[in-house]
């Protein structure tokens, strides 16, 4: 009666065959969400990627480079421990990387500390992630690193107060506690703020209430996609442009996906963040090119430099290594090592394994009839401060 | 599955249908195949059988007493972050976490039926997704108990039984799930076999009739959900235990969706049915994936329309179909 579904097991078991592993070459196993409402981030990911292997060919010290490509499918850490559990005792990969949401990067850690596998972080923001594993190394940035600059820099322009309005989620929180201590340790003064929904909100209360605030300047952080317009609507629509009121964010509101939908009254908004497509750099410029070139004109984001510097940092710690990638070899050789990324100098920090990089301070500007991130400042050599606060 | 006869007195209906069939004994020690023959699927084998075991759960309240559930996950994802919490603030301990979150799910089934008891069809689709919205809100805005969206971490779950650890082959893990899905199963057959077992399905059939037969309708609702809650909490926590982490996923409405296509694939309305069809539903998925991780969803998505327009009793019905049509031929 109901014995065929064995067979039918067997046999879709059967299909996937594990490989012998060859001893010239080196297997990456790349986790990102293919399918399913983040597919976009794994195909700038995915792009950077695939555009680092084109440049410098998929030989890199004698040793062949093979990419496993696994879809985890969005918020999914049981599914994301698992591919990384197949992938190191099927596949016999020696890398795992890729890595867009916190989640699934926390779960795969505990493969990575237990198998002894180096696991890149090409992506999810969350501060304390690298902490999960010895070998894990991140090639992306936190949140902390990014809006705890903005918030010096604003207390140092003379900004007395400001209203925080930020996703009441992770990120969100991340980024409204990072700010506001940076704020306030700068002697500014946090007038308000609030936690709006994550999914579908309506702006206008929230911007009323910072309206009544009176505050000289807003800080925001939403999701990059359509919510910006949305909020920026809302800002208009109270009167509160950004030459009346200082807007203060982390690059998602800005982020190209963000400008298509975003008009001139947009135009004035300080972001803080460590890449844009347009920074200007001989490098960067190459790299645009090449990605516009492979992805229909598509410009690259944050997280296709993340997949290419991930990459480059395979590549560069093989060739140090002579080929040897345990978990320890590549750690060690990883730790301390910098380069030229198309977002600027960047290097791994030796104590957390984290990204120490620069953060460009942008105004949104029309440049030629189009709206732009134009980079005006910036802070040098920032390390991910709530890992520097714990070590302290 | 066919209504007994009535030349047939119920007792000797309810022991027929006891009786353990040699195809189940098959079916149960085909389920140890995978430590020989695919070691390295173990880690699926056993997110199959906690999956298997959510399927059950669901399949107890929607195919035997026809409660239709759009937020079974609220359950799970309740065993599941009592399991976490629990062994985040220290006790670790396995199997006694798995009784602590089969208890709070109940609990929590228990306070829903309440309000479920009293509702059919629509309106018990509106609540149950309602509830299972709010379940993952709460888990959401709980940022400091359930770590939000960034998942629930520091878990340190102790070796079971003070000796296995959870390796990264995941014998310990499928051997675990196992265990547990085998014994919750044979609790469930059992209760499906009894009088009571009998009494839901007569609810399912005729809603009106059975209070006129003296059957207390919204009491055997009520007990029936807060099983199949404290089971799906059962599921929950068994994943949380193996993989050592939650997310908001593990509550989120795309899980009570799944758990819903799994259970109508493999047959809603028999004990195996949701077991079936978590296997053809992850096994599929894993397959597909692997060759196409972007466009994997297309094929499943083409599967689910075969096996609902082919076989509307799911895979096992078409099957039962099938033999029967065999059998009365020859």
């Amino acid at each position: 009666m109901r014995g065929s579904h064995i067979l039918s097991a067997g046999a879709a078991l059967l299909l996937a065959t594990a490989t012998a592993q060859a001893a010239d070459t080196i297997k990456i196993g790349l986790i990102m969400p293919y399918s399913g409402i983040f597919a976009d981030t794994s195909t700038q990911m995915d792009g950077g990627v695939k555009l680092y292997l084109q440049q410098h060919g998929d030989t890199v010290a004698g040793k062949k480079i093979e990419i496993i490509r696994r879809d985890a499918g969005g918020v999914a850490p049981d599914v994301a421990k698992r591919l990384a559990q197949e992938l190191v005792v099927r596949d016999k990969v020696d890398i795992l990387a890729g890595f867009v949401l916190t989640p699934n990067a926390m779960a795969a850690s505990d493969v990575s500390a237990q198998a002894s596998k180096p696991l890149v972080i090409m992506n999810a923001a969350t501060s304390i992630i690298t902490t999960k594993s010895p070998y894990s190394v991140r090639v992306s940035m936190t949140l902390p690193q990014v809006v705890t600059p903005l918030g010096e820099w604003a207390a140092k322009q003379g900004i007395k107060n400001v209203f925080t309005m930020v996703s009441d989620y992770g990120p969100g929180i991340d980024a409204e506690q990072a700010f506001q201590k940076a704020f306030k340790a700068a002697n500014g003064e946090v007038l308000g703020s609030v936690r709006m929904p994550v999914n579908n909100p309506d702006f206008s209360p929230y911007v009323q209430k910072a309206k009544d605030s009176n505050a000289q300047s807003v800080f925001v952080f939403i999701p990059a996609g359509t919510q910006p317009a949305a909020i920026m609507k809302a800002f208009v629509d109270r009167g509160m442009t950004p030459d009346k009121v200082k807007i203060l964010a982390s690059g998602e509101l800005t982020d190209d996906s963000a400008l298509k939908n975003l008009d001139n009254s947009a135009v004035g908004v300080i972001t803080a963040y460590h890449y844009d497509h347009s920074h200007k750099s001989a490098l960067n410029e190459t790299f645009v090119k090449d990605y516009r070139a492979a992805n229909k004109g598509e410009n690259p984001n944050l997280l296709a430099v993340g997949g290419y510097d991930g990459m480059h940092l395979i590549y560069e710690v093989i060739k140090k290594t002579g080929g040897k990638v345990d978990g320890a070899s590549f750690i060690a050789a990883a730790k301390g090592m910098s380069w030229e990324s198309p977002r600027g100098t960047i290097a791994i920090d030796p104590e957390t394994r984290d990204i120490i990089q620069t953060m460009y301070i942008r105004r949104l500007e029309s440049v030629n009839g189009k709206l732009q991130n134009v980079e005006f400042d910036k802070a040098e050599r920032v390390k991910d401060p709530v890992k520097a606060a714990m070590s302290k | 599955m066919s209504i007994a006869t009535p030349t047939q007195n119920p007792q000797s209906y309810l022991a027929a249908q006891e009786r353990w069939r040699p195809v189940e004994i098959v079916f149960w020690l085909a389920a140890l195949l995978p430590f020989v023959l695919f070691p390295d699927y173990l880690t699926l084998a056993s997110q199959i059988a906690i999956t298997g075991l959510f399927a059950l759960s669901l399949d107890l309240i929607l195919g035997y007493a026809g409660i239709v559930s759009l937020g079974h996950a609220a359950f799970f994802g309740i065993g599941a972050y009592t399991a976490g919490v629990l062994t985040k603030y220290g006790w670790g301990e396995p199997i006694t976490g798995l009784l602590i979150s089969a208890a709070v799910a109940a609990l929590a089934g228990y306070l829903s039926s309440l309000v479920i008891a009293r509702f059919r069809h629509l309106a018990l689709i509106m609540i149950t997704l309602g509830l299972g919205l709010l379940l993952h809100e709460i888990a959401n805005s709980a940022h400091w108990l359930t770590g939000g969206s960034d998942g629930l971490q520091g878990m340190q779950v102790w070796p079971l039984l003070g000796m296995f650890k959870f390796d990264l082959y995941g014998y310990t893990a499928y051997t675990y799930s196992l265990i547990v899905l085998l014994i919750v199963f044979v609790m469930a057959r059992r209760l499906i076999h009894s009088p009571f077992g009998l009494a839901l399905r007569g609810i399912r059939e005729n809603w009106t009739r059975m209070p006129a037969i003296g059957a207390n309708r919204q009491a055997h609702i009520r007990k029936i959900y807060t099983i199949a809650a404290a089971m799906a909490g059962v599921a929950g926590a068994l994943l949380a235990q193996t993989v050592g982490t939650v997310s908001l996923e593990a509550i989120s409405f795309g899980r009570s969706a799944d758990v819903l296509v799994m259970l109508v694939l493999g047959g809603a309305g028999r004990l195996y049915g949701g077991i079936v069809g978590a296997m053809i539903f992850m096994i599929a998925r894993d397959q597909f994936s692997g060759i196409a991780p972007q466009y994997w969803y297309f094929w499943i998505g083409l599967l689910l329309i075969a096996v609902v327009m082919l076989l509307p009793n799911g895979v096992l019905g078409g099957l039962s179909a099938l033999i029967n049509r065999w059998r009365s031929r020859s």
